[in-house]
C-alpha cells in the first residue's frame, strides 16, 4: 500500500491517465457503433470494449491489482455465480420441450 | 453467583473514546441497543413469536382441511365476513393463511432465530469478540427486520387481505392479485436489506475478530455454518430483490416484465404491452429460494453439532470432512435451484444438468449427517433435553433429506409435483428438522444467556410431545401425495374423487397439530418462569469446551473479563490422560 | 470497549474491517445488478422484435464521460488525503458531487423527453427494463452523493481525531463509486449501442 507522498503522487499521474484511456475507449465504443456490424459481433465488440474498460476501473481505481486474497476469492465467487445467474436461466428457456406457439 | 459483569477486555488506553462504563438509559440498553447480545436476543424473541404466529395460522388452515365449510369454533367469528362469513373459512382466505404461513414461518420466524437470533448471540463469543465487527449496523439489520415484519402482519388488514398466491409470488397470479401482494413485495424488500447488512456483518465478524490462536480449522462448526450460510445470504437474495422491484413495477408502474402478450384475464385481454415471461420471475425466485433451504438448515447442522460433541463427551467425527462438506454444499446450492421448475418445460439437457447438480448436493448432506452420527458410536451420552432434540434431528432430517431424492430426479417429480409429498418432505427437513435444533439451542444456550437453566421435566415434555405429534402431522402427508393429493387446496383435496380414499389423514393430522400446539404450552412456560425461577448456574454449566463458556454467565458488555486465548481444538473431549473428561479451547496447557 | 481492526489491518488477512465489509457489499450489488442484466437478456431473446435507435447515444456518451471523469476525482480525493492534503481531498470530493449532480440532471432530461412521447415504463419490455436499470443506478448516484456530501459536511470532523480513519472511509465510498461507474460503463452499450 502507498503510505510515501511521492509514490501517491504518481499513483494521481496514473490514475488521469487511466481516466485518459477510459475516455478514448468510450469514443471508440460510440465510432465502432457507427460502423454497421451483425448482431452478434456488434455485441462481442462492445463487450470487450467495455471489459476492457471495467477491468481498468477495477485494477487501477479500486487498486484490486495489489488487494488482499480474501478479497479476490469473494469476487471470484461472485464472478462465477453471476456467470450461472445470466446465462443458466437463457439456457433453460432455449433448450425446450416442443416449441412455443406464437399468434 | 455471577451477575451483570460491566468488564472490558481492552482496558482504558483509549482517552478519547466515550466508555460504556456510566449507564445507558433504558432505551439505549435494551432497545435500541448495539450489543451483539441484546440484539440476538431481540431476535430470537422476536422470531419465536413469529413462529407461533405462523403456527396458529396453520393450525386454522388444518381446521379447514379436516372439516372443509364448518364454522372455525370459538374464534370463527374475529375474521369478519370478508374473510370467513359465519365463520366459515373462504377460498381466498385460506389462500392467504396459505402464504402467509410460509412466508412467516422462513423470512420471519426460522431465520431469524437461526441466524439472527443464535448467529448474532453466540458466534462472537464463539470467537473471542468483544462484538460484531459492526455493532450499528448490526442494531439497523434487527430494526429494518422489524419493519418488515410489521408490513407483513399489516397486510392482514388490507382491503380483501393479505397475499395469497403463494410464498412463491408467481405471475401472472401474483400480478394481478389484491394489495395484500404489494405488502408482501415490500415487506420482502425490507427483510432482504436486514438480511444483507447481516451478513456482511457475520462475514467480516467471523474472519476479522477471531480471537489468538482461533485458526479456521479451530473453529466450532456452528461458526462455520454460519459463515456459510452468510455468503448464502450475501449473493442470492439479490436477485429476489431485484426481483421483487420488478414485481412490484409490473403491479403498479403497468410493466410486463412477468406478463406475456395475449394474456386473458377473466375472458378479457390484460391492458398491458406484454412480452414478459412468468419464468423470468420463477428464475429469479429459486435463484434465492433455494439456497434460501440452506440458510434454514446450515444453521441447524451447526447447533446440532455442538450438542452432541458436548454431550457425547468426544470430538466431533471428521471434523475436517465437515467443514469441506458444507463448503462444498454452499457452493453447490447456487447451481440446483431449477429443480423446482422441472414440469415448466425445459427440455431434457438443461433438466439433466440440474438433476445432476440436485444429486450431487445430496453427498456433502449425506457427508455431514453420517459424520454426526458416527459421533455418537462409543459414546457416553448425555440424555439431557438439548441432546434429545439433537438426536432426534438426525433421523428427522434424514427422511426429509431421502424424500427430496425423487422429487429431485424429473421422472418421479412428474408424479409428484405441487402434492402433498412435497409438503411433507419440505417440513421433515425445517420443522423436525430446524425447528427442533433451534429449540435445542434454546435449551443448551439458555443458562449462558440468563445464568439459570431451563426446568428439565417441562423440557422432557415438549420434547416427547412434540416428537410424536410432529411426525403424526407430517407422515401422513407423504402418503397423500403419493396418492395424487394436490396441495394448496382450500377444500382438503375433497373435489377430485382420486383423493377419496386419503380425505380422513386429514383429521388425524389436523389432531396431530392441534396436539403439537398444545405440547408448545410447557416451553412457553419453561422459557419465561426460567428466566426469574430457573436454576442458578456458573460459567459452564455443561462442562463445554467451546470459547462461549469462558465468559460469564450472562456476559458483561465486551464479553470477555481477560482477552481469550485459544490452545486448541473446539472438541478436545475425553482427551487420553487429561485429568476431567473436556479440555476447554481456552486453558492454557498445564506446565 | 473497542473493536479490533477497525483502522488498522489485521496481520494475517491484511485489511481493515470496513475495506472487506465495502468490498462484499459490492459483491451483493453484482448480484443484484446481475439478475436485471439477466432479465435484459430473458426478455430481449424471448422478444419478436427489440427497439434500436430509441434512446439518444449523445446523452449517455455524454454521462459516460462524467462519470468517468468523477471516478479519476473521487480517488484522487483519497490519494490526497493520503498525502495528508485535507483541503485538496474535500475538494476533489466536492468536485465529485458536482460531476454526479450533472450526470442527474441530463438523466432527467432525457426522462423528461421520453415521458413527453409517452414512453413510459409500461411501454414496452424495452423501456420497462431501460427505466429499471437506470432508474436503480441512478438511485445509487444519490445514495453516493449523500455520502460524499456527509463526509465532506459534518462527518469531516473525523479528520481531525483519526485522520486514517477519515480516509479509509473516503477510500470505502471510492470503492462504491467506482463501482456505480463500472455499472454504467456496461449500461451505456448495453442498453444506449446494442
Amino acid at each position: 500500500m502507498h503510505s510515501d507522498p511521492a509514490a501517491i503522487k504518481k499513483s494521481i499521474r496514473t490514475y488521469g491517465t487511466v481516466g485518459g484511456l477510459l475516455l478514448l475507449c468510450t469514443a471508440i465504443t460510440v465510432a465502432a457503433n457507427q460502423v454497421h456490424l451483425a448482431v452478434p459481433v456488434a455485441i462481442a465488440v462492445a463487450l470487450i470494449i467495455a471489459a476492457t474498460k471495467g477491468s481498468m476501473v477495477a485494477a487501477i481505481f479500486m487498486h484490486l491489482n495489489h488487494e488482499q486474497r480474501w478479497i479476490y476469492g469473494a469476487l471470484l465467487l461472485t464472478v462465477v455465480f453471476f456467470v450461472v445467474l445470466l446465462f443458466l436461466p437463457l439456457a433453460t428457456v432455449s433448450d425446450t420441450i416442443g416449441t412455443a406457439i406464437h399468434h | 453467583m455471577e451477575k451483570t459483569v460491566t468488564g472490558t477486555a481492552h482496558g482504558h488506553g483509549h482517552a478519547h473514546e466515550h466508555e460504556h462504563a456510566h449507564e445507558l438509559g433504558f432505551w439505549r440498553k435494551y432497545v435500541f441497543s448495539v450489543d451483539h447480545k441484546v440484539i440476538g436476543i431481540q431476535y430470537a424473541i422476536t422470531g419465536l413469536l413469529f413462529l407461533l404466529f405462523g403456527f396458529t395460522l396453520m393450525m386454522i388452515m388444518r381446521f379447514q382441511l379436516a372439516y372443509p365449510g364448518h364454522p372455525i369454533p370459538l374464534i370463527g367469528n374475529w375474521f369478519g365476513a370478508d374473510k370467513a362469513p359465519g365463520g366459515i373459512m373462504l377460498p381466498e382466505f385460506y389462500n392467504q393463511l396459505g402464504a402467509m404461513h410460509g412466508t412467516i414461518m422462513v423470512f420471519l420466524g426460522v431465520v431469524p432465530l437461526a441466524v439472527g437470533g443464535f448467529g448474532n448471540f453466540v458466534m462472537p463469543l464463539q470467537i473471542g469478540a468483544p462484538d460484531m465487527a459492526f455493532p450499528k449496523l448490526n442494531m439497523m439489520s434487527y430494526w429494518v427486520y422489524f419493519l418488515g415484519g410489521v408490513t407483513m402482519l399489516a397486510s392482514f388488514f388490507v382491503p380483501n387481505g393479505a397475499a395469497q398466491s403463494g410464498w412463491t409470488s408467481y405471475p401472472p397470479l401474483a400480478i394481478i392479485a389484491s394489495q395484500g401482494q404489494t405488502f408482501w413485495l415490500i415487506g420482502m424488500v425490507f427483510l432482504i436489506t436486514s438480511s444483507l447488512l447481516g451478513s456482511i456483518n457475520f462475514i467480516v465478524t467471523i474472519v476479522q475478530l477471531r480471537a489468538k490462536g482461533l485458526s479456521y480449522m479451530r473453529l466450532p462448526f456452528f461458526v462455520w455454518a454460519q459463515l456459510v450460510t452468510s455468503f448464502l445470504l450475501l449473493l442470492a437474495f439479490p436477485p429476489l430483490e431485484a426481483a421483487g422491484v420488478l414485481q412490484l413495477m409490473d403491479r403498479l408502474a403497468g410493466t410486463s416484465f412477468f406478463l406475456p402478450s395475449g394474456l386473458m384475464v377473466s375472458q378479457k385481454p390484460l391492458a398491458v404491452a406484454g412480452g414478459g415471461n412468468p419464468l423470468l420471475w420463477q428464475h429469479l425466485f429459486w435463484f434465492l429460494a433455494h439456497p434460501e433451504v440452506y440458510v434454514l438448515i446450515l444453521p441447524a447442522m451447526g447447533i446440532v453439532s455442538e450438542i452432541i460433541a458436548n454431550n457425547t463427551r468426544k470430538p466431533l467425527w471428521g471434523y475436517r470432512a465437515l467443514v469441506y462438506a458444507i463448503v462444498f454444499l454452499g457452493f453447490m446450492s447456487f447451481i440446483v435451484w431449477a429443480h423446482h421448475m422441472f414440469m415448466t418445460g425445459m427440455g431434457t439437457t438443461i433438466s439433466a444438468f440440474f438433476q445432476v447438480t440436485t444429486m450431487i448436493i445430496s453427498i456433502p448432506s449425506v457427508v455431514i449427517l453420517t459424520a454426526l452420527l458416527l459421533s455418537l458410536w462409543g459414546a457416553s451420552i448425555r440424555f439431557t433435553t438439548p441432546m434429545l432434540f439433537a438426536l432426534a434431528f438426525l433421523p428427522m432430517f434424514g427422511i426429509g433429506g431421502l424424500t427430496g431424492l425423487p422429487l429431485g430426479l424429473a421422472p418421479s417429480d412428474i408424479h409428484l409435483h405441487d402434492t402433498y409429498y412435497v409438503i411433507g418432505h419440505f417440513h421433515y427437513v425445517v420443522a423436525p428438522g430446524t425447528i427442533f435444533a433451534l429449540f435445542a439451542g434454546v435449551y443448551y444456550w439458555f443458562p449462558k444467556a440468563t445464568g439459570r437453566k431451563m426446568n428439565d421435566l417441562l423440557g422432557k415434555i415438549h420434547f416427547w410431545g412434540s416428537f410424536i405429534c410432529i411426525n403424526s402431522v407430517f407422515m401422513p402427508m407423504f402418503i397423500q401425495g403419493l396418492g395424487g393429493m394436490n396441495r394448496r387446496m382450500y377444500d382438503g383435496g375433497m373435489q377430485y374423487a382420486h383423493n377419496a380414499g386419503l380425505l380422513h389423514w386429514n383429521v388425524v393430522i389436523g389432531f396431530a397439530a392441534w396436539g403439537l400446539g398444545l405440547f408448545q404450552i410447557p416451553f412457553i412456560i419453561n422459557f419465561f418462569s426460567s428466566i426469574k425461577w430457573g436454576a442458578l448456574v456458573d460459567r459452564n454449566p455443561w462442562e463445554a469446551t467451546t470459547l462461549e463458556w469462558s465468559a460469564p454467565s450472562p456476559p458483561g458488555h465486551g464479553n470477555f473479563l481477560t482477552e481469550p486465548i485459544v490452545y486448541r481444538g473446539a472438541y478436545e473431549y475425553s482427551v487420553p490422560g487429561a485429568a476431567k473428561d473436556f479440555t476447554p479451547q481456552f486453558e492454557p496447557e498445564r506446565a | 470497549m473497542e473493536i479490533p481492526y477497525t483502522v488498522e489491518p489485521r496481520p494475517d488477512t491484511g485489511l481493515a474491517n470496513g475495506k472487506l465489509g465495502i468490498w462484499l457489499f459490492l459483491a451483493s450489488e453484482v448480484m443484484l445488478f446481475g439478475a436485471l442484466f439477466s432479465t435484459y437478456i430473458l426478455l430481449r431473446v424471448g422478444a419478436v422484435e427489440w427497439p434500436h435507435g430509441e434512446l439518444s447515444v449523445t446523452l449517455g456518451a455524454i454521462n459516460t464521460v462524467i462519470l468517468i471523469c468523477s471516478s479519476v476525482t473521487m480517488v484522487v480525493a483519497w490519494a490526497k488525503l493520503k498525502m495528508n492534503d485535507f483541503a485538496k481531498g474535500r475538494l476533489y470530493v466536492l468536485v465529485t458531487v458536482a460531476l454526479a449532480a450533472v450526470f442527474l440532471v441530463n438523466k432527467y432530461f432525457e426522462y423528461a423527453e421520453h415521458f413527453s412521447k409517452g414512453e413510459v415504463p409500461s411501454h414496452s419490455t424495452f423501456f420497462a427494463i431501460y427505466y429499471t436499470l437506470t432508474g436503480l443506478h441512478g438511485l445509487h448516484i444519490i445514495g453516493g452523493i449523500l455520502v460524499m456530501l456527509y463526509l465532506a459536511g459534518p462527518g469531516a470532523g473525523l479528520w481531525k481525531r483519526n485522520p486514517e480513519q477519515f480516509a479509509n472511509r473516503v477510500e470505502y465510498t471510492g470503492l462504491y463509486w467506482h463501482f456505480v461507474d463500472l455499472v454504467w460503463i456496461f449500461l451505456f452499450p448495453v442498453l444506449y449501442l446494442l
